[in-house]
Parts: structure tokens; sequence; C-alpha cells
């Protein structure tokens, strides 16, 4: 295959990608995005197949193979539960991928340069190498605090900024003498103690980070993975790759961006990590004699059947419960019976952005009633009873109205400006930011305590007799 | 501790102070019940539903005042005629009360109680503030009052509240005056609305006008100025003659028109105002309707007279002083309800041990009589409308403001400034000194940027976990570059990474498209 025909063929497997993105604006095109992406991808692949000679495509198809149907097989068993942790698994693999691209376009370039180009080919390598052996151990300890086998509070060393830094700085020295030395041996030494260096990076950076920042730190791992395929690009000379990382790369950067706007947090205080760990400052609501008062199942059902319009204010603690199914049960009762039910979604509810969506999705809840923070905070005055299932800091009127709070200025969804709200909630803990929440003690709040999928089945079956 | 829940002797009096269920939450908090025989009857419950639940059924009305150590109640302590004895007499010394007191009204009652060292907690009393909400019997009580002003007025009432046209000819809806929009008034306005009324309200103070309009009914405003009703506590003061001339008009106005007058206008501690004079009586439309809700403290008509349904001029004129009673289930719900919160405060511990913080303003606002004494009337309550902000927590005056936010946009033009800086020195650095090649990949990578800046942006928020799985799916695409390595591989360890690289990007191609799919698969209308 000609040269000037796989052009070709990248040239159409870049607007395909663009056309998939694009279709992802809307839920009606989202399907026929996802085909374009998928299009884009196998056009590349054959022109590419094509493209090389004989002696390599059978170990190449192979590994396609084998790949992709280990991808299928694990994307078919997942849960929609553990979407967060395989997203990030994914941009591990991106990472890990473009290291091994990076080390052997160093030892065995595809292309000779010499002069400036090869300078410029040189920190191609360096930084693609860097970003991959980042992303893939940032990916790596994302997965394991999102599934849980790591703990994820945030991890404070002492120094951790200087030690951080002083990664960066040693990366920045070791990339000089990698430029200047001509010795391959001496190179790939150099690569791979910058690798290790970065791989420490990566892990300790997500290692300060706690849980409910993960929306941010899935996204800007997503944004690094697409920066690492660009640098690889770069250092290949190919226009596919660098497209594809682009769009990604941009893609992720938005996303972090949304979720520290939702946060009303600065992008750099997130990374920097260690949040929620000084709520000493913070205000104690239930300190002067506030009480919260509790509800028991039955009454919230009997709220429930009178009420016109109800909102549903999911959060993390719904995914943890696994309640979703029973809370679209309830969702199809309270329809039948002629109940405006409706969903508000904060950006950053759940552990990945858009997570609610998929979970509420995946329950048969029908898109429609599944409302954006801005599109619904203005009904909430008009709304009968209002459920928080699972959601703290997110419905916090501490960040409306208290100044002094540390999440203070945090957009939230104004569920106390409702008749009633009912919190289901396992226990009177603060949410992820350690911030006291003064909604349980508003005189329309009541507590319905106890496990959200246990509570939510308790008012399914009440709602059924 | 032993709690008694009596009968109520006075006349016509249908509630109770205990209900099965808050009988039942009182003996969780550690409380013993006792419950006179026949108490919750009027109310329909029963005494074998409190019994039930834990209570013991007294028979005898002397036994059960002697030995309850806390008496519930709704209507304040009265001579018994069966008994010959006052029922304060009839209580344990050094016991605890909750009851309705009236206190500024019945001084020689507080000093009956201390006399008999009965630490007495009058319901009435309680401070308006957030956090006592749940024990407002006044509030519960009242709305109930209001709507059952509407059912009586209805009741008395010769047509629809609703407009109809029918082939018997059109019916014009009915049309509903409601003075002072308290709670009563509130509810009032509500219930007359739902029933299809043309509902007008009136109240002094401004700032109801809001939740007028929220319950359905227009609000008559008088156009007068600066004068505002509100006074503490949340309720109305008393209004400057000119005002009051004003608003007299406004209803002699109201009067010829309207069908329904329902009144609920009150002063604390001040008889009611006389709001409709008989002279307005005698211009209503015959057939119409007044309820005076205020009858009790004298009325806000001239005609009605407390506890009867007179007729004057041919308008029905309801003075019924026994509203909540007449909805005896309901208003002994609310008010079980909201006594169960009261001791639910007196009794921190859940030990059935009631201790009376005298720091708390609500307990304070509430205790009338404290051992011998009588702690009637308590300090004067915060007022609620515009406080004025504490010294050392004031407000950053609008200088500071302004100077604040200049400074933080000086800094944002600071930083904002040297962004575009660096951004320049970059790109003059690689425009100068990059090969050709390099600036030609360059400008693919920087439109292609912004193409996924426009593109992205686009993206509803339901969809960013299919967006982040989609591009998971499609940066694998590094595949590319480790198949050409793959299959130009020179030496083994070369080609066992390109191998793996190509190994693992495929997964990520296969694993994203797949679950993507299966994600918006999921997502329907």
């Amino acid at each position: 295959m000609s040269t000037g025909l796989v052009s070709v063929a990248y040239v159409v497997a870049s607007i395909l990608f663009i056309l998939s993105l694009g279709g992802l604006s809307h839920q009606e095109s989202a399907r026929r995005g996802n085909l374009y992406g998928v299009a884009g991808i196998l056009i590349a692949l054959v022109a590419t197949m094509a493209s090389v000679s004989d002696s390599g495509l059978v170990a190449i198809v192979i590994a396609v193979l084998v790949g992709a149907s280990i991808g299928i097989v694990i994307a078919n068993k997942v849960e929609m539960t553990q979407m967060p942790q395989l997203v990030a698994l994914l941009h591990s693999f991106v990472g890990l991928a473009a290291v091994l691209v990076g080390f052997s376009g160093y030892v065995d370039p595809l292309i000779h340069t010499s002069g400036a180009e090869h300078t410029i080919k040189l920190v191609e390598v360096f930084v693609g190498i860097f970003i991959g052996a980042v992303t893939f151990t940032g990916s790596l300890v994302a997965c394991g605090k999102l599934d849980g086998r790591i703990d994820s509070k945030a991890l404070t060393l002492p120094g951790r900024h200087l030690m951080n830094l002083a990664a960066i700085a040693v990366s920045v020295l070791l990339g000089a003498w990698f430029l200047s030395t001509d010795s391959m041996a001496w190179g790939v030494i150099i690569l791979v103690l910058m690798t290790v260096i970065a791989s420490v990076l990566g892990i300790h950076l997500i290692m300060a980070i706690g849980g409910a920042d993960m929306p941010v730190v899935v996204s800007m791992l997503n944004s690094y993975s697409g920066w690492a395929a660009a640098s690889i690009g770069f250092m290949l000379g190919n226009d596919l790759l660098i497209v594809t990382g682009a769009l990604v790369g941009s893609s992720g950067a938005i996303l972090s961006y949304i979720m520290c706007k939702a946060m009303n947090r600065s992008f750099i205080s997130v990374i920097l990590g260690g949040f929620g760990q000084t709520s000493s400052s913070s205000v104690a609501g239930g300190a002067d004699g506030q009480t919260a008062v509790e509800i028991s199942a039955d009454e919230v059902c009997e709220e429930l059947r009178n009420a016109d319009s109800v909102i549903i204010v999911p959060g993390y603690g719904m995914a943890v419960a696994q309640a979703q199914s029973g809370v679209s049960d309830m969702t199809k009762l309270l329809r039948e019976r002629g109940v405006n039910v409706r969903f508000g979604i904060h950006p950053v509810a759940g552990r990945l952005p858009g997570h609610m969506n998929v979970l509420l999705a995946e329950a048969h809840v029908p898109y429609d009633i599944v409302l954006e923070m801005d599109e619904i905070n203005a009904d909430f005055p008009s709304t009968d009873v209002v459920l928080v299932i699972g959601a703290n800091d997110t419905v916090n009127p501490a960040a409306a109205e208290d100044p002094g709070s540390p999440i203070a200025g945090m957009p939230v969804l104004e569920v106390w400006k409702a008749r009633q709200v009912v919190i289901l909630k396992r226990g009177m803990a603060t949410g992820y930011s350690g911030v006291e929440n003064p909604l349980f003690f508003k005189d329309n709040a009541r507590m319905l305590f106890g496990d959200a999928k246990d509570s939510i089945d308790k008012l399914v079956s009440g709602l059924r007799g | 501790m032993k709690i008694g829940i009596p009968k109520e002797i006075f006349t016509d009096e249908r509630r109770v102070a205990a209900t099965p269920p808050s009988v039942h939450k009182l003996i969780n908090l550690g409380y013993e019940v006792t419950v006179e025989t026949g108490a919750g009857e009027a109310a329909h419950y029963r005494d074998e539903a409190y019994e039930a639940v834990g209570a013991t059924i007294a028979v005898d009305t002397r036994s059960l005042w002697s030995d309850a150590d806390f008496i519930l109640k709704v209507r304040a302590p009265m001579l018994n005629p069966a008994l010959g004895k006052h029922e304060a007499d009839l209580m344990k010394e050094g016991a605890f009360l909750v009851s309705y007191i009236w206190p500024a009204q019945n001084p020689e009652l507080l000093e009956k109680l201390a006399a008999r060292k009965i630490t007495t907690f009058a319901i009435d009393s309680l401070p308006r503030i957030s956090r006592a909400q749940k024990m407002d019997a006044l509030s519960a009580m009242a709305n109930i009052a209001g709507y059952r002003a509407v059912v009586e007025a209805a009741n008395h009432f010769g047509r629809f509240f609703t407009g109809q046209v029918t082939a018997a000819g059109k019916v014009p809806p009915a049309k509903v005056m409601v003075i002072g929009a308290g709670v009563a008034g509130l509810a009032a306005v509500g219930a007359a609305n739902s029933l299809g009324a043309i509902v007008r309200a009136f109240d002094t103070r401004l700032e109801v006008k809001e939740q007028i309009e929220s319950m359905g009914a227009e609000f008559l405003q008088l156009d007068f100025g600066d004068e505002e009703g509100s006074g503490t506590g949340g309720y109305a003061k008393q209004m400057s003659d000119e005002f009051i001339k004003a608003e007299m008009a406004l209803f002699a106005e109201q009067a010829k028109e309207v069908d329904i007058i329902i009144t609920t206008a009150l002063i604390p501690g001040k008889p009611a105002p006389k709001l409709i004079t008989a002279e307005m009586v005698k211009s209503m439309k015959p057939g119409s309707v007044i309820v005076d809700l205020a009858s009790e403290r004298g009325g806000n008509c001239e005609l009605t007279e407390p506890g009867k349904i007179v007729e004057h001029h041919e308008v029905t004129l309801i003075g019924y002083t026994d509203l909540p009673s007449r909805m005896a289930k309901v208003a002994s719900d609310l008010y079980a309800t909201n006594l169960f919160h009261l001791v639910t405060e007196l009794t921190p511990e859940k030990d059935g041990q009631p201790q009376v913080n005298m720091e708390d303003d609500v307990i304070r606002g509430l205790t009338v009589v404290l051992g011998q004494d009588v702690t009637w009337p308590p300090p004067q309550p915060q007022t609620p409308t515009s406080p004025k902000p504490a010294p050392g927590t004031e407000e950053p005056s609008a200088e500071q403001k302004a100077a604040a936010h200049k400074e933080s946009r000086r800094r944002s033009l600071i930083g904002k400034g040297a962004v575009l800086i660096v951004t320049l020195a970059a790109l003059y650095g690689v425009g100068a000194y990059a090969p050709e090649s390099f600036l030609r990949h360059f400008t693919v990578f920087v439109l292609a940027c912004f193409i996924g800046w426009q593109v992205v942006w686009n993206v509803t928020a339901s969809l960013h976990t299919p967006l982040m799985s989609v591009t998971n799916a499609i940066s694998g695409i590094i595949v590319i570059g480790a198949m050409l390595h793959l299959a130009q591989a020179e030496n083994a360890i070369v080609g066992i990474m390109a191998f793996v690289a190509v190994l693992i990007a495929s997964i990520n191609v296969g694993g994203g498209f797949r679950v993507t799919h299966r994600m918006l698969k999921m997502f329907r209308k």
C-alpha cells in the first residue's frame, strides 16, 4: 500500500474520531458516535497493517486479536458501578504502551534523524515516556483506590510538595543529560532511571488525592493519556497519533476543568491533594444544641404518596450501596401515581464525571428526567419532597450560606429550599470534605438512617403496599 | 417517671394530648405513661389502642392526677366540677405540666401552680424560632383552624366555591377575602383556593405578600408608603390611625363585593382589632358568610358572638372558638407530636427524667413556672427582622469589597499576562529554531487541540462517562506506533516490547469501544 493511501486513510480516521466525539453531544447521536470511533480505528489498523512488510504481520494480527478479545471480555463482564476502576485501568494501559513505544522508538528508531531534528526527537521520546510512566502508575493507583484495594483517604507525607518538585527537577536534569549523551547504553540507563522516578511520582501524586476528588483525577489521567499518545505521535512523525492524542488530551482537560469548577477549587489545589484533612477550622453546626429529626420509612412513604413533585439527589453513597435499581423501581411506582419525579445530578457526584447518569441509565431510569444541577436548581422551591440518597457535600447549604466554610462558594444543589428534605444516610458522619452539614439540622430536613439499599427497598415495598 | 394523660373536661374539647403513636415514642424515651379512660374517645382513639402500645389505663380521675409526675394536656388546668376541685390542686406537688396556659391572661393560674411547685411549660409561649417549629402547637392548630374555617363557611354558604358553566346555567365562583395572613390565614387561603374560589388576602405585614401569592391568592395592598406592620417574633403590631382608616376603607369596599370573609387578625397581648363593622356586614350581599377566627379574643367583627353562629342582615356570622377541636383526630395527632418533641427536648438523656435547662432559649421561653417561682414573662427574644451584625463579625464594607475585588482582578490580569508572554516566547522559540518537519506536525497538533476543545464542550454532562471511555478507546490509537515498531523490530527485546504494547493498546481499543457501546445502549427515554 502506498504511503499516499495510508495518509489518506489516516485523514479519514482522524475525521471519524472528531465525528465520534461530536456524536456524544446528544443522547440520540451518541451510539452513532461510538460507531464512528470503531470505524476510524478499524480503518487506521487496516491501513497500517497493509503498509508494513509481511514479516511482522502475523505477530501484529495475533497481538491485536488477543488484546481486543481480552478487552471485549473485560468490558462485557464489568459492572456499571465498577466503571471508574475500568476507565482508570484502561488509562494505565495507554500509559504503559506509551512507555514501551517510547523505548522502542529510542532503541530502534523508525526514522533516522540528525541535527536539530534529532534533538527534538529525543525530547519527544523523553517527554512521551515521562507522561506515559506518570499516567501508568497514577492510573493504577487511582484504579486501586476506586476499587477499594487502596485506602481512598489522601496520603499526606510530610514535605510531599518538595518531594514532587524534586522528582520533576531530577527528571529535567536527567533530560539535559540525555540530550547531551551520544552513547545509546547511557541513554537507555537514563531513560530507565527517569521512568522509575516518573512512576514513583505518579504513585505519590495520586496517593495524596482523596476519594471524592477522583472525578478530577480520572479526567486528568484521561488527558495525560492523550498527551502521551500525542508525544509518541511526534516521535514517530505520525499525524494520526498527534490528532487523536490532542483530541483526547483536550477532552480530558475540559472534563477536569468542569469538575474543578463544580467544586469551586482550582485545578492546582486538587492536584496538590490533601484536601479534607484540615477540617479543624470548619464550623460544627451540630454543636449548638441542634438536633436532626429522624423519620421512619413508613412516614417517608406517606410523604411521597402525598407529594406532587419529588426530586431525587443521588450521590456516591447510592453507588456504594448498589441502590440504583431500587431507586428506579421507586421512580416507576411514583410516576405511575402521577408524581412528577426527577433527578438532580451534581457534576462531581460519584467517582467519575457522569457516573450517576450511567448508574441510573443501567437501572432503566429514563434519561430525560435526569437533570443537571443548573437545570434543576431553580425548581427546588416548588418541590414537595427531596430524597437525598448518599450525597453530602454536594447538598451542603454551608457552601452557599457560610463564607467561613472550607467549601464556601462551591455550587451545590439547593435541596433545602424544598418543602421537605429526606436524607438517607448511614449515620451522622461528615462528608468527604470533613465539613459538618447544616442541612441535617434544618427544620424541613428529616433523617432516614440505615443502608441506602435497605431503606430504598423499604420505601419500594411501602409504596407497593 | 410517670406521664399522665387526663381526659379533657373543657366543654366540647375533643382533643387529647397524646395519641397511641406518640405514647409509644414517649415510652421509648424512658417514661411510663398512664392514660385516663376515654381520654382519646372523642378523637377516635380507644383505650385498647393505648394499651396496645404499652400505656396503662387509669379509671379513676383523681388517682391519675395524683400519681403522675408529668401531666400532658390540651386546655389549661381548670375547676373540675365533678370532683369540685381545681385540676392544679389534683396534681402531685412538684410535678411537671405541659398545656396551653395563656399566662398573660391567667396570672392567678400561674400563682396557683407556683404555690403547688408545679413546673409548668406553656405550649402557647413557645418562642417562634426555627429550631422550635417542630413543637409549635399554635401554628399546628392555626393551620387546622384556617382549613376548618373555610369548611364551615362552605357549609353555610348557599353556592359553589368554584365557578361552573352547566346546562342549567352559569354559576359564578365565590369570592373570599382573608384578613390576616398568619398560619391560619394562609391555610384558609389555600383551602379556599383549592375549592375553586377567587381569594384575596390582606395583611399589614408586607413581607407576607409573597406567601399569599404562593398560596394562590391576590394580595390586597394598601398604597401606604413606608408603614409596615411586622412586630417582634413574626407577629403583627398595632398600626397608626391613618393606616387603620385606609385599611377600613379597603374592607368596606371589599365587603360589598365578596361573598365570604375570614378574619384571623390578632395582636399579641391585646384584644383582637375590630375590622369589620356592623355597617360593613349590612353592606354585604344576602347569604354571605363571615368566619371570625379571632372571636375568642373579642372578634374582628363587631357582630360575631364567641362560640356561636348568628345571623345579622342576612349574613351568617360564625364565631366558633373550637375549630381545631372540631377536627379532633388530626388536631390530636399534631398536638401530640408537638408535645412529644417538647418532651424529647426536655429529656436529652432519654432516661425518662426531664431536665429544665433554662439556658436553652426554647425551654426558657416555654417555662412559665419553675418550682415555686413564676418565670413569666421571659426576657425579650432577639428580633428576627434585620438583626444588626455583631461587632467584630461585621460584613466587609463596600470599599473593602471593591478593593479586594480590584486586587483579585489585578492578580488575574498579571497571571493572564504572564501566560500570554510565556506562550508567545514558546511560539517564537518553536518558529525560530524548530525544523520544518516538526512545524508541520506542530500545526496539526495545535489545530487538533482546538477542534477537540470545540467539540468536547458540546458533550452533555450526562454523557461524560461514555465520553471518557470513548476517548480512552481512541487513545488506544497508540497501537499504530507499536505496530510499526513490531513490524520492523530488529532485535528481540524491541520486538517483545512492541508486541506487549500492541497487545495492551488493543485491550484498550476493544474494551473501550465495547463498554461505551454497553453504556450507551442503556440510556433510554
